[in-house]
This record gives structure tokens, sequence and C-alpha cells, in this order.
């Protein structure tokens, strides 16, 4: 007893960053006691008397449900679901955003991976489905569904990030939605599948072809033209999501994996490759995924997912019970590599602690972060910063919009897409009641 | 002996391990280019793999008035349907980062209208456009925007030479990775 009085007096490790950031190493080992004492609310809940007697829940004193083929989450967790952009079926295209602010962990559900179509969901018999490459190659070559199972398969995580993912923040003031409806269109899967390599080497391609033209079995035939540098890099023909076979709105059953790389490159519903030596200057590719600048220039061929962060507990939609300890968290994720470190602020960005990262830390893939906080039910500024391997950082949003621009007026619809390839910071403010508001810093 | 069997060990290791990492199933089904000609529709900026066939903007507004008014609107303006956008005129794009993209203001290339046209209209029946159709309603949008004359034919030579505005007004953000 006497001891444990003892370790409750622990001396309070300083906060190592404004507004009541705690040094991330106490989420090691006995680390969480000593925060958990940090608290005056946890101290008194401790020793508070206003608890009820345990007795048995009416669950525990019944047999319970049968277990079922393909299970699904409890209903208590109905609203973790995708947010849709046309829930009516109306002729169009089609979105799905995935619920990070309710979600865990750096793996994305297959049943809540973000999913966009242009032309609806083919309905893909997989036995009869084909992929062939051809073209600039010595021989043109057809595959199956069930001739790639056979293939030895390599099995890699990485996020896949739609090019508008977070347009919302091109907005010139901020939107008052969740971290779903402005980052929602990116995810994380466990993929396998054959490397695109050994099957462009199978076919022989030409060392002067420059390009392979990608097309999926869909209503657009949608297409994008790929460097066939990148088919050498790292490439897949993925089959499998998480270990079961591609959910229909990510590309079942086959599609390209191009990691670190736009989504809609990532063709889905694969069925041809073509190696040719000059780009197709698809639709997509010409339009839709090529970005205007400020003053009038415009990007192409802007492949890459740049280094890019978000906290998403707490964040927009969670409000804060009362002061106390909370774990801000997020994901931070870079198209070049590994994420080498993570900074979060409290206090706007006048004051940073490193928040410790979750391993194994896998190249392009979403990479958990945690910072350890205090929250002394003042208000808040929460902010994260992410840098890569390489050295790339997530720039601050007045760099970004210098080098960017945003919207003339503000944006009111959270499914514009003013601009592509969003990657500053977001900021989330906290007020003294604990409220949670988008702001820009 | 000893150093002779570990040799030997190494040099089987080894060959098994080169063996594993060359060796390639070779399951894909050989097929001749012209098995996959019905699927080969993707068309190139400089020309390559349009098809024979013409069209005028007259011919297109015919064309245009059957299958394509009812999405796109009277004159292509755009807003019969939802996701419908306009196919004629747009504002200069140094307006702003969140200027809406035209064929006018944004396509590099005409060839890009054919194919996409081909490819993924109508919306509800992709593929049903004869060539001669995909060409006449590719002069008749090229036209509305005063890229081409109203009587110009529109083939498989013409099309590539039609210069779009906005076609060398790009950077490349990474070049080293193309």
């Amino acid at each position: 007893m006497s001891t444990w009085k003892r370790r409750r007096r622990a001396p309070i490790p300083e906060p190592v960053a404004g507004n009541g950031l705690i040094d991330r190493r106490i989420l090691l080992g006995r680390g969480l006691a000593i925060a958990g004492a940090m608290g005056a609310g946890g101290a008194g809940a401790l020793t508070g008397a206003a608890a009820e007697p345990l007795k048995d829940d009416p669950w525990s004193l019944e047999f319970g449900l049968n277990t079922p083929a393909l299970q699904t989450p409890s209903k208590y967790e109905k609203d973790v679901v995708r947010s849709l952009t046309n829930p009516k079926a109306e002729f169009r295209n089609s979105h799905a955003r995935t619920p990070h602010h309710l979600l865990n962990g750096t793996i994305t559900p297959n049943s809540l991976h973000f999913s966009i179509n242009h032309a609806g969901i083919p309905d893909i018999d997989p036995a009869q489905h084909k992929l062939v490459i051809h073209g600039m190659v010595r021989q043109p070559l057809e595959f199956t569904l069930e001739t790639l199972s056979r293939y030895p398969l390599v099995t890699r995580m990485h996020f896949l990030e739609c090019a508008g993912n977070s347009a919302p923040m091109f907005s010139s003031e901020p939107m008052q939605v969740t971290a779903q409806a402005i980052h929602g269109l990116v995810s994380n899967a466990e993929w396998t599948g054959v490397p695109l390599s050994v099957l462009l080497d199978e076919a022989g391609i030409d060392p002067s072809a420059k390009w392979l033209i990608a097309e999926g079995a869909d209503a657009h035939f949608l297409d994008r033209s790929v460097p066939v540098k990148k088919a050498y890099e790292d490439a897949l023909v993925a089959i499998y999501q998480n270990g079961e076979h591609l959910m229909p709105g990510n590309g079942y059953p086959m599609r390209l994996l191009l990691p670190g790389y736009q989504g809609n490159m990532n063709v889905k519903f694969l069925r041809r490759i073509k190696a040719v030596d000059q780009p197709a200057m698809s639709m997509f590719e010409s339009k839709t995924y090529s970005q205007i600048l400020p003053g009038g220039k415009t990007w192409r061929f802007h492949f890459l997912m740049n280094v890019k962060s978000f906290i998403t507990h707490p964040s927009f939609g969670q409000n804060l019970k009362g002061p106390g300890f909370y774990a801000i968290s997020g994901v931070a994720y870079s198209g070049t590599g590994r994420i080498a470190r993570v900074m979060v602020s409290a206090d706007g960005g006048k004051s940073w602690a490193e928040a410790a990262l979750q391993g194994p830390v896998h190249p392009k893939a979403f990479t958990r972060f945690v910072m350890p906080w205090q929250w002394d039910g003042q208000a808040a500024v929460l902010l994260s910063r992410a840098w890569d391997e390489a050295g790339n950082v997530q720039p601050m949003r007045a760099e970004f919009v210098a080098a960017r621009g945003q919207s003339t007026k503000p944006v009111t619809n959270p499914l514009a897409f003013p601009n592509q390839h969003y990657n500053s910071i977001t900021s989330w403010s906290v007020d003294s009641k604990g409220e949670i508001k988008h702001v820009y810093v | 002996m000893s150093t002779f069997r570990t040799l030997a060990v190494l040099a089987v290791v080894a060959a098994a391990g080169a063996a594993m990492a060359v060796e390639n199933p070779r399951l894909g089904k050989p097929l001749s280019e012209a098995d996959i000609k019905a699927w080969d529709i993707a068309i190139l900026p400089d020309g390559t793999n349009l098809p024979p066939g013409s069209g005028t903007a007259v011919q297109g507004a015919k064309v245009y008035a059957e299958k394509c008014v009812s999405c796109h609107a009277e004159g292509a303006k755009g807003g019969g349907a939802p996701g419908a956008g306009p196919l004629v005129g747009g504002e200069p794009i140094s307006n702003g980062i969140d200027t809406p993209k035209t064929i006018a203001n944004y396509y590099a290339y005409a060839t890009t209208v054919f194919d996409y046209i081909r490819r993924a209209m109508p919306y509800n029946m992709p593929m049903s456009l004869t060539n001669d159709e995909v060409y006449a309603l590719t002069a008749y949008i090229l036209a509305l925007n005063k890229l081409v004359g109203e009587n110009d034919v529109i083939d498989a030579k013409t099309l590539p030479q039609v210069k779009m505005p906005n076609r060398d007004n790009y950077m490349i953000p990474y070049p080293d990775r193309i």
C-alpha cells in the first residue's frame, strides 16, 4: 500500500511543449501509470466512492447469437460507415469516404476503404475477366485471375489516395466538417498481387517503350498513362486486399497498384496494359487529374502523393469531455517512402513535440502517431506535421497557399474539388468547453 | 575436403537462389495483336490508332441532337443532367486555381475529345457510336469552341493537327519519375 502511494506521487513529467504535450516516452511501459496519476480527475476517480457495486449484465446471463458465416460489425457501430456523394444513385459518378475519425490503427477495413467510381462499379465475372498486355512487347499475352493466382505473390502495406483528397482545404475559409469529409479519400490496406515487372518481362517489353496505357473494364474503359519506370520500381497487379479478394468498388477482380501515386492511376478492373512510346493524354490525365497553379500555369503528370499527416483523435465532431489526459493521434504517410518523424503542437504551432510512431513503419503506408496530452481545459489548437525518410516535410499552410493558392471565394460544398494534391497541415481548435472546430493556422 | 564441401553446398544454394529469382511461371496465354483489335481503343496525341472515317460539325450537330443533348443541353452548355458539364467555352484559367476546366481552356490535344467520346459516351451506351459519328461529334464540339471551322472535315489526318490553346502551358513537377 505504501509503495503504491509512493508511486502515485511520482514526479509529474515536465511538459515537452506548450499547452500540456507530454514526452512521448511515457507511452512506453510504466509511463501510462504516471500519466494517469497526473490528472486531478484521474486521482479522484481512483479514490472516489461514487461507483455502484458491479453486477452481471443481461447479455452475460443468456445464450448469445449463433456464429455467422460472414461477420459484420456490432449493431452499436452502425454509424461507422463511409459517407456518400451520390446516395440516391443518380446517373453520374459516386464516391465513398473513409471515416478516419471513427477508426484507429493503420489498416482500413475493406468495407470502409474509400472508393470513387466514374462510371459505376462493373459487375465482373472473375472467371471471364481477362488482362491483356500488348503494344511494344515481343509477345502479347493474356492473363486471368486463375493464372495470376499461380504466380509467386507479394504482399505489401500501402496507402491509396485520390489526388483530390483534402480538397476542401483549398477553400479560403476552413470548412466545419469531419476528418472523413476532408481526408476520407485516402485509405490504407495490405495488398497482395503479382509484380507488374514480372508480367512485362514475360511479354518481353521493348526497352524503348516509356509508357504503359492502363485501362479498366468499367463503362468508361478508364485509362491512365503510367511510366514504365514505375512498373519496374514497385507496381503490382493486385488481386487481394487485406487478405481477401478485392472489393468490387476497389477494382475486383484485379487492379493496378502504384504505391504512392495518385489513386486514379491505380486503374481498377484492370483489363489492358499497352506499352507505348508516348502518354495517351486520356481525359483523366489531360483534365481531371492535371492541376491549375496560381497565375494560370498547369501541372501535368503530378503522380506523387506528397508527405502528409492529419490528426484523427481528437478531431471535428469529437468534443472533449473535460480536462485530463488524452492521446492525440492520427495518420502520416508519404508517397516517397517511410515516415521519419511527426511533430505535434497543441498551441497552434508555437511549440512542437515529437510524437511516438507506432511501428512497423512501412514505406508508402499509413503510420499512426500518438502524442500524450494533458489538457488543462483552456483553449488549444492541435496540429501535426510529418517528415519522410527522404527529408520531405509537410508544408505549413502559409507556404502551401503561397505556392499552390486557394479558392477565390470560400467554398461551401465539401464535396467540391477546387484543386488537388493538398498536403498541408490540418488544425483543430479546442475551446474551453472542449468543442472542436476546424481552423487555419 | 571440408572447404570443398562448403563450396559445393554454397554453389548449390546460389544456383537454387538464382533459379528462384529468375524463374517466371510463364502462364500468360500468347495472343496476336489481331486478337486484341477490338480492345485496342486508346488514341495517342500524334494520331496513332485513330480509326478510318470522318465527320464535320454540321453532321455532328445532328448526332448531338439525337444522342447527347438530353444530358449536355442545347449548345453543349451543360447542365441537362447531374454531372454533365459544359462542352463549350470556359474562363481563362488564370482567373483562379478553382476555375472550371473545359475543352477550350484546358485540353492539350484534340485527340482526347475523340478518345473520350468513343470510350465513354453516351454515358449509358459506351462504345455504341460509329467512328464517323465520333469524328462528327468531335468536329461539332471543336467548332462550337471555334477551334475548327463548321465545314472542316475531321479525320485521322486532320484531328491531330488541331492546335489546342492550352497545349504548351504546363510544367512537369517530377520529370525524373517519367
